[in-house]
């Protein structure tokens, strides 16, 4: 994934910077708050919302199982309508093909769509290093992209900033990316879009070559579906002379039929919109119109391996609606850096380790960066039942197991810096297969509840910093109904 | 019917007061309780931090001691959950393994039978009306297991309704999680207190001189932020509040 997270700590470590700054918790309790209510009214419009739910979940599934059958049909119909397909197996693969797909059209700059995929493989950075530069179109990707910033949440990249602090990366950085910000910007919403529309425009009228991800590939024609909200995808779609496509292989629907269901389910969960502003399609190319060239990359980087687990293949559903991140708790407290992922929230706590393997330690974390409330697999218009796949992949931090990792079957095994936390797993799993040490251990603690600080050192700290400790009682409920003979001893 | 109360081992072990509630308030509706001794742990916390294969013998455990009942009652949403929603996947992960359907059979019969205490009293009892006095200010958090993973809906909210006494006023936020989440607590200690935080916060702000819920162990994350505080408002577990009659003189008259 994007160079921009390598060495990140793991999750609790980064969570704890964001936790402490109140401006960007701040911002992001507004900004989550504020689409998760709206999502909430937009879905109970629909009568027939936990159908459209069902029958995506059940389409995503399908293709899946049949990923190889309709790969190869998308493949052929794309060669018809007169693109090129190339095959990227990871990040690397995908950034040269691309870069050399550039470079052939002789170009040194190119405007870019909103794409998560792109963002994944760090392709802005790989060709920055040919010297080509790449242009974001979308307005909070511009955001980030002037700030030199990295993206906190998928829809909306730049979530963790104000409008102030907006206004401000405008004045600064405009003008060394192009045309500048006008004189005194103010911080309203509308002056803001006017300065990023002037900025963007003479992009848009220059570039000849445009590169965009994708939300949904239909294999049946060979079709390629973009919803956005701004209208520069369309602009970046239709302009240019060459488009290139960089897309996850999960993101086929069989049919266009199928599209209908994520055409009314991915615009309610990200924007709470009924429709969002401009679905965009395209078919190899035209005669007529439209960019003269298409090249539609397919990028692996992982997927097949997510596929090949039986539990957290399901992650592979997703359509980055970003409802998850709105309803999470966890996110709207440690922010969208603190997974160290151009996916976070719960879609990147399982999805981030899965693609990227658990070699790292923000990977390792990822799966425990959660309460397990559930807010994310109620929300999900695909029906991803995340915290099944986030205590799977604990499983999988804490037992090792059988994995594939680039296609191979590989034994992994239980990772370093759990052995204290085995060790009693193991011990309690123990006692309490004996009902008598459990009760010996109770009379233990009851018997030197005197003696029991409020607050622990050592690893107990993690809990004594914010919380006091719950006072042992002088009899466990067990000792009380042997003494009391089921309470029938007391006086009631 | 034979009635078992399954406690949880951290009830058992640090609120007997509750266990002691539970089997007053189903007494007093007429129903004999059981607890058996042998009773340990359902191995939630084994199987939420990843040790499912730990989790393994103290679910057979749990049905080897509750298989012979026909009503089990525990007041612990999670633990509830834990049971009705995770032994069934504890044996499919097991069938993956191929280890066949054994681990399937032994838990069939606990399953159905597991029920969190208010959905005892509301679907098996019928009953919303328990009779309980209970002077006090209420704000309600509904914890997540209950509320998603059970599905148990306004069955609290209508038992503490039916409340003589008492003042249930509406929690700001309420279905968000309060941050305990088992081991989260001490992984992301942060965030878990943040959240904690947020939810106390929002229980002072209604003006409720107690905090209720279906489980102790949100209560226990809650109630030590509370006492860390020093709030006014104190946690206690919806069993207590139903358990309460005019004749209490336990001094919870605030
Ligand atoms: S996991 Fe579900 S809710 Fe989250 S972004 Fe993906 S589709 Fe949306």
């Amino acid at each position: 994934m994007s160079g921009t997270f390598v060495g990140m700590p793991a999750f609790p470590a980064a969570a704890h910077g964001a936790v402490a700054d109140r401006t960007l918790r701040a911002n992001l309790r507004h900004a989550t708050h504020t689409i998760r209510d709206k999502r909430a009214r937009a879905v109970t419009e629909l009568d027939d919302w936990a159908e459209l739910r069902e029958a995506g979940k059940q389409i995503k599934d399908h293709t899946l199982r049949h990923l190889d059958t309709y790969l190869v049909q998308l493949e052929e119909a794309v060669v018809r309508a007169g693109g090129t397909v190339h095959w990227a197996v990871d990040a690397d693969e995908a950034n040269s093909l691309v870069t050399r797909l550039v470079q052939e059209t002789g170009e040194r700059e190119v405007v870019k769509v909103k794409s998560m995929a792109t963002q994944e493989i760090g392709l802005n950075e790989a060709l920055e290093e040919a010297g080509i530069r790449a242009y974001e179109t979308d307005l909070a990707e511009l955001i980030v992209q002037l700030g030199k910033d990295r993206p906190s949440h998928i829809l909306v990249p730049a979530i963790h900033r104000n409008r102030g602090e907006i206004r401000d990366i405008f004045e600064h950085e405009m003008a060394s990316w192009g045309r500048p910000a006008p004189e005194a910007l103010a911080d309203s919403p509308a002056e803001l879009a006017e300065a990023a529309r002037l900025h963007l425009r003479e992009k848009f009228l220059r570039a000849k070559v445009g590169i965009s991800g994708a939300n949904f590939m239909v294999a049946e024609t060979g079709t390629l579906v973009i919803l956005e909200s701004e209208g520069n995808g369309r602009m970046c779609l239709t302009l240019p002379e060459t488009l290139i496509s960089v897309v996850g292989i999960e993101k086929i629907v069989p049919t266009w039929r199928d599209l209908e269901v994520f055409l009314q389910t991915l615009p309610r969960s990200s924007t709470a919109e009924r429709m969002n502003p401009y679905t965009s399609t395209w078919t190899g190319t035209s005669d007529s119109d439209g960019p003269r060239t298409f090249h539609l990359v397919l990028l692996d980087n992982g997927r097949t391996d997510t596929l090949a687990d039986e539990v957290g293949r399901q992650a592979l559903r997703c359509i980055r609606c970003s409802a998850c991140l709105n309803v999470c708790p966890v996110y709207e407290r440690a922010g969208g850096h603190a997974y160290g992922s151009v996916y976070p929230g719960p879609i990147g706590a399982i999805l981030s380790p899965q693609l990227r393997g658990m070699g790292s330690e923000i990977d390792r974390s990822l799966p425990y960066a959660s309460s397990l409330c559930g807010a994310c697999y109620e929300v999900c218009p695909v029906a991803i039942d995340i915290p099944e796949v986030l205590v799977h992949l604990r499983e999988r931090v804490a037992e090792g197991g059988e994995v594939v990792r680039n296609g191979a079957r590989i034994t992994v095994r239980p990772a370093k810096g759990h052995a204290a936390e085995r060790a009693a797993m193991r011990a309690t799993a123990w006692a309490f297969g004996r009902p008598g040490i459990l009760r010996t251990g109770q009379r233990l603690a009851s018997r030197t509840r005197r003696l029991h600080p409020r607050k622990l050192p050592g690893p107990g700290k993690a809990w004594g910093a914010s919380r006091d400790l719950p006072e042992v009682p002088q009899e466990s409920f067990r000792d009380w109904w042997a003494r009391t003979d089921g309470g029938k001893g007391e006086v009631k | 019917m034979r009635v078992a109360l399954f406690l949880t081992c951290v009830n058992d072990t640090l609120y007997p007061d509750t266990g002691r509630a539970v089997l007053k308030l189903l007494n007093r509706l007429g129903v004999e309780v059981d607890f058996p001794m042998a009773q340990t742990c359902c191995g939630q916390a084994h199987y939420n931090t990843g040790y499912r294969h730990q989790a393994e013998p103290l679910a057979r455990h749990y049905s080897d001691v509750f298989g012979e009942y026909d009503a089990i009652v525990t007041p612990s949403g999670s633990c509830a959950a834990m049971v009705r929603e995770l032994y069934p996947r504890l044996g499919e992960r097991a069938a993956a393994e191929g280890r066949g359907d054994e681990l399937s059979r032994v838990l069939a019969p606990v399953i159905p039978k597991t029920y969190e205490l208010t959905e005892f009293l509301v679907d098996v009892l019928g009953v919303v009306d328990v009779g309980a006095y209970y002077p006090h200010k209420v704000t309600y958090h509904p914890t997540c297991h209950g509320l998603r993973s059970l599905g148990l809906g306004d069955r609290p909210r209508r038992l503490l309704e039916a409340v003589k006494g008492l003042e249930l006023v509406e929690l700001p936020g309420a279905e968000e999680c309060c941050g305990f989440g088992g081991t989260f607590a001490v992984k992301n200690p942060d965030v878990s207190a943040a959240m904690g935080l947020d939810k106390v916060l929002g229980a002072e702000s209604t003006g409720a001189g107690r905090l209720c819920a279906a489980d102790n162990s949100c209560l226990m994350h809650l109630g030590g932020t509370m006492s860390r505080l020093r709030t006014e408002i104190k946690p206690v577990h919806i069993a207590e509040i139903l358990a309460s009659t005019e004749d209490d003189t336990e001094g919870d008259a605030t």
